[in-house]
């Protein structure tokens, strides 16, 4: 049984406190989660605020390399903004990007899932052969299109605006697949157990049986994936940035940040596009990592043993 | 000399919780060709007490204590590379799964001779006329045509054939046939029961079945050992045991099976269940349960008394025997 | 077997029943029932595999009685059994609850019968929601069914099922896991008598218990029967719980009903072949050694029925006619019925 209630509970904190990967990757998201919450109060500066950007201070190194002004911990951009403060926020931006757009494509998901898996017939057929069209197309592609289209539409001073927005509409619509899929899967093999006949012989309607029974039996697999999406979904705001197709310079999220300093790179600034680009990759691989362990304990296969 | 004789068996899991206890100080002994029936509820420990026997239990659990000796060796103490020399071809395992034994994707013929192969150094066309004989020993028709087939393509009933045709192929001299007909129906289980009770007569094979069933138990086996918590309670002849049984245990069991009583009245049920390994009571550990339990019964165990004929772990046995325990 | 040639079990099925005869209706009647499973297979096979799990089955089950099926793997009586609860649509033939049919009901319309039918499972560790409380569990059918009922009502009616079941009515709080699987089988029961309801299938209730768990949940189902006047169906492989358990007993074997009788006449004098093997293979606490039953071969696939009698290819007793003409159930004198040529004719 995958209930973990008290006993399971305690198993859970138990296995957790005897992984030191899990530990780690755990503090480490923890650490992002709480730098990007309380980034206007740890930064130095607004990077946002182009009134407190002084162009005099471009380009300057980290504190440990030559020229470094302790002012700047980890430096400055081309435009002077300090790169500490810079990623604090760009941290903020993303991280929000992410979350948000992973719970566009739950909320998606867990209703397209739900119908498929416990109406099945028809109703599952077309929304699969949807979800099969849309994974044989890549996410980035989907993105890359509609936004495109939107800025050649509606201008870059609106998309700038609305950018945010647009960017968890787009990377949640455009995933919503994975997690139709894994509903769908949970609920397949739920819907066989015999709670949910005993649910139908109360007389208990579709809707309700779907809502108070099957769907909180499928939150485990559900917890895993939401791991490994929000760290997809940060990765696509990333690559979309990169692209110019994601959050303006002014308001830079961490893709952004790279993009903006990977003209610097052979210049010798490499640090404008080199740090943003290492706290990225640390940052997903924790959020990996846990997702990994997370789905190891979960496994109700496992448990019984 | 039995052919298998364990003595104080002690296996231990330790966990997180403390060390549990699987099997505490479990004795009995399987003569040549003799068939003995180890039973309890799930949990009790008699699939650990076979897997012991074989070395296979399952990792954290080990061998604490005692002595398995099988033909003047100690199973216990046995490398793996010995032991691995013994198991399949001395002493052969049927689970309750046959998939348990067969692999998916060989064809039934080509793992009864590799089985074969293993352990005898013999060609392959002897193998294959062995492999063909002990099919048909097992009742499959065409047993020549079955030799092609995966197990996929046989029904339950006849995939246990096959694996206790696998069993019996190295001519072992001890078969461990766990919960073998569990899984299947009534005609069935009737029809591999007698199969494997004339087959071990034939062949002169010994016989340790394990299960919850007394009554298989009863038309199967000569001698019987009834576990509870890890603990023997009571061992013997098994038409001795079924007729007068001693420890409360066994008499709530067969007096609880619904085919003996009056029709349509209250069955004699035993109160509660089986407590898991992590919480057995002090004492006798059926004592929680028992409608004869006394305050010397929650302090001590009591030991495995030779009583009349069999032996029963009860400090009121000789009371119960005489009728006198109220 | 045909159901209106088996009057005795369905008299509502023709309409020519007397008025008399209502209160002696069967509460439950299954009339003519046909279940076929419709593989899928793929577009370009001319014939869609089915597999035909129920073919013309009719039976009646009174008021009061412990109606017991039974039968090996896959003969179906479990499939019988989601039919008359709704959870399968049959494929042919009808299902009358009191009078009214009821298969194929809207489900407002099924509402009533929701509450008067209720279903006990065969694994009490898949058959509660691990998710939800014992109380939440047990509250559910009662607020749905009675959606009036104060809070306090529904708290005194829990406690008092539960207590009437021998369960500790401070479970409440606390998840099945936290359960044995004797413990969980009475909650289930608790569950299905929430609603009070007239009629509960049991589906193999005990065949996942150990066996002096076994006394306990058989013993909790007779006690509840009495008190309630409940009418079970009884759903199950073990011919020693029908002979303790059952008023009337259906042996069924590949989808077809072979023989229905008293279950005191049954075991006394089992008339078709199959419930003769089918007897002669139950264990027993006996010191005879078990002996083979003498059923050759193995059940057929029930996608590939055999011709005639589905029994026949395995029948000691089967002729020429046996694999050419379906046997049709025949009322004996003591009232049993009977799908047998060998036993019509008076062969063997």
């Amino acid at each position: 049984m995958s209930r973990l209630s008290a006993v399971l509970g305690s198993d859970f904190v138990y296995r957790f406190r005897r992984d030191p990967i899990a530990i780690v990757a755990f503090a480490v998201t923890a650490a992002f989660m709480l730098a990007a919450l309380l980034a206007p109060v740890l930064s130095p500066m607004n990077p946002h605020d182009p009134a407190q950007l002084d162009i005099m201070n471009s380009e300057i190194p980290p504190v440990w390399q030559s020229g470094g002004d302790p002012a700047f911990l980890l430096g400055t951009d081309d435009q002077g903004r300090d790169m500490l403060s810079a990623i604090l926020y760009g941290l903020r931006i993303s991280i929000t990007i992410g979350i948000f757009a992973v719970m566009v494509q739950m909320a998606l998901g867990i209703v397209i899932g739900l119908m498929s898996g416990y109406l099945g017939g028809k109703v599952d057929a077309f929304f699969m052969r949807l979800a099969d069209i849309q994974l044989a197309m890549s996410t980035l592609m989907l993105a890359i299109v509609a936004l495109a289209v939107f800025k050649a539409a509606f201008g870059a001073e609106l998309f700038s605006d609305m950018a945010i927005i647009m960017l968890v509409l787009v990377i949640g619509i455009a995933e919503w697949p994975q997690y139709a899929r894994t509903i769908r899967a949970s609920v397949l093999a739920e819907r066989k157990k015999e709670y949910v006949d005993a649910a139908r012989v109360i007389g208990l309607s579709a809707p309700t049986i779907m809502r108070r029974h099957i769907l909180p039996n499928t939150l485990s697999p559900l917890l895993v994936i939401s791991t490994v999406q929000v760290a997809n979904a940060i990765i696509s705001e990333a690559a979309l940035s990169f692209l110019g197709l994601g959050m303006p310079v002014t308001m830079p999220s961490l893709g952004s940040l790279i993009s903006a300093g990977f003209a610097y790179i052979f210049s010798g600034s490499w640090w404008i596009t080199t740090i943003p680009s290492i706290v990225l990759i640390v940052l997903i691989l924790s959020i990996n990592l846990l997702g990994d362990w997370l789905r190891d304990v979960l496994n109700p296969r496992l448990y019984k043993g | 000399m039995p052919l298998l004789d364990v003595r104080d068996l002690r296996v231990e899991f330790p966990t997180r919780h403390g060390v549990l206890t699987a099997l505490h100080d479990v004795s009995f002994s399987v003569d040549k060709g003799e068939r003995l029936g180890i039973v309890g509820e799930s949990g009790a420990g008699k699939s650990v007490a076979a897997f012991a026997i074989l070395n296979l239990l399952s990792r954290p659990g080990r061998i604490t204590g005692g002595r398995i000796l099988f033909e003047d060796r100690d199973l216990a103490t046995l490398s793996r590379a010995d032991m691995r020399a013994i198991r399949g071809d001395r002493i052969s395992m049927i689970f309750q799964d046959p998939m348990m034994t067969l692999n998916p994707v060989l064809t039934i013929g080509t793992q009864m001779v590799e089985t074969l192969k293993a352990h005898r150094d013999i060609s392959d066309a002897e193998a294959r006329r062995i492999a063909i004989q002990r099919l048909g020993e097992v009742k499959i028709p065409s047993p020549e045509k079955r030799m092609a087939s995966y197990p996929h393509e046989l029904s339950g009933g006849m995939r246990q054939r096959v694996v206790i045709a696998i069993a019996l192929l190295t001519e072992p001299a001890l078969i461990i046939a766990d919960e073998p007909t569990t899984a299947l129906d009534v005609t069935i289980q009737a029809e591999i029961m007698s199969l494997m009770l004339d087959l071990c007569r034939t062949h002169g094979v010994g016989l340790i079945l394990i299960t919850h069933d007394l009554a298989v138990v009863s038309q199967v086996t000569q001698r019987v050992v009834v576990l509870y918590a890890g603990r023997v309670v009571e061992s013997g002849q098994t038409a001795r045991v079924v007729q007068n049984p001693v420890h409360p245990y066994t008499r709530g069991l067969l007096s609880a099976l619904p085919g003996e009583g009056e029709p349509g009245a209250r069955l004699n049920q035993i109160r509660g269940s089986m407590p898991p390994l992590t919480a057995i009571p002090p004492g006798c550990a059926f004592h929680p349960r028992c409608d004869y339990a006394e305050e010397r019964c929650r302090v001590g165990v009591p030991p495995l008394d030779v009583i009349e004929d069999h032996n029963v772990r009860c400090t009121r046995a000789r009371e119960l025997i005489r009728g006198v325990a109220a | 077997m045909s159901g209106h040639t088996q009057t005795a079990a369905a008299p509502a099925a023709s309409g020519t029943t007397a008025p008399a005869a209502v209160a002696d209706r069967p509460l439950v009647e299954v009339d003519g029932l046909i279940k076929h499973f419709d593989l899928g297979g793929h577009f370009l096979q001319r014939e869609r595999p089915t597999v035909k799990a129920i073919n013309d089955v009719s039976l009646g089950i009174r008021r009061g009685e412990a109606f017991c099926l039974v039968g090996e793997s896959g003969c179906g009586k479990s499939t019988l059994a989601r039919i008359v609860m709704g959870l399968l649509d049959p494929t042919g033939g009808a299902i009358r609850f009191d009078g009214t049919r009821i298969d194929g009901l809207k489900h407002t319309a099924r509402k009533p019968f929701h509450r008067r039918m209720q279903m006990i499972f065969q694994n009490p560790y898949a058959s509660l929601n691990p998710r939800r409380t014992v109380q939440k569990t047990l509250e559910e059918p009662l607020r749905f069914h009675f959606p009036n009922l104060s809070d306090a009502d529904v708290k005194t009616k829990v406690e008092q099922v539960m207590v009437s079941v021998g369960n500790d009515p401070s479970w409440g709080t606390r998840y099945p896991h936290e359960f044995s699987g004797g413990q969980r089988q009475r909650i289930s029961i608790a569950r299905a008598l929430m609603v009070d309801p007239d009629f509960v299938v049991a589906d193999e209730p005990i065949s996942a218990l150990d066996v002096s768990i076994q006394a306990q949940v058989l013993n909790v189902m007779m006690d509840t029967q009495e008190a309630r006047d409940l009418t079970y169906l009884f759903i199950t492989h073990d011919l020693s719980v029908v002979r303790h358990f059952g008023t009337r007993v259906g042996v069924m074997y590949l989808g077809t009903l072979c023989e229905l009788a008293d279950t005191a006449t049954l075991f006394e004098n089992p008339r078709h072949p199959y419930t003769r093997i089918l007897l002669s293979a139950i264990p027993r606490i006996s010191t005879e050694e078990m002996k083979p039953p003498g059923l050759p071969g193995e059940v057929p696939s029930a996608m590939n029925l055999p011709s005639g009698c589905v029994f026949h290819d395995r029948c000691p007793l089967a002729n020429a006619r046996c694999s050419a003409e379906v046997p049709r159930a025949q009322c004996q004198a003591d009232g049993t019925l009977v799908a047998c040529h060998a036993v019509e004719e008076g062969r063997g």
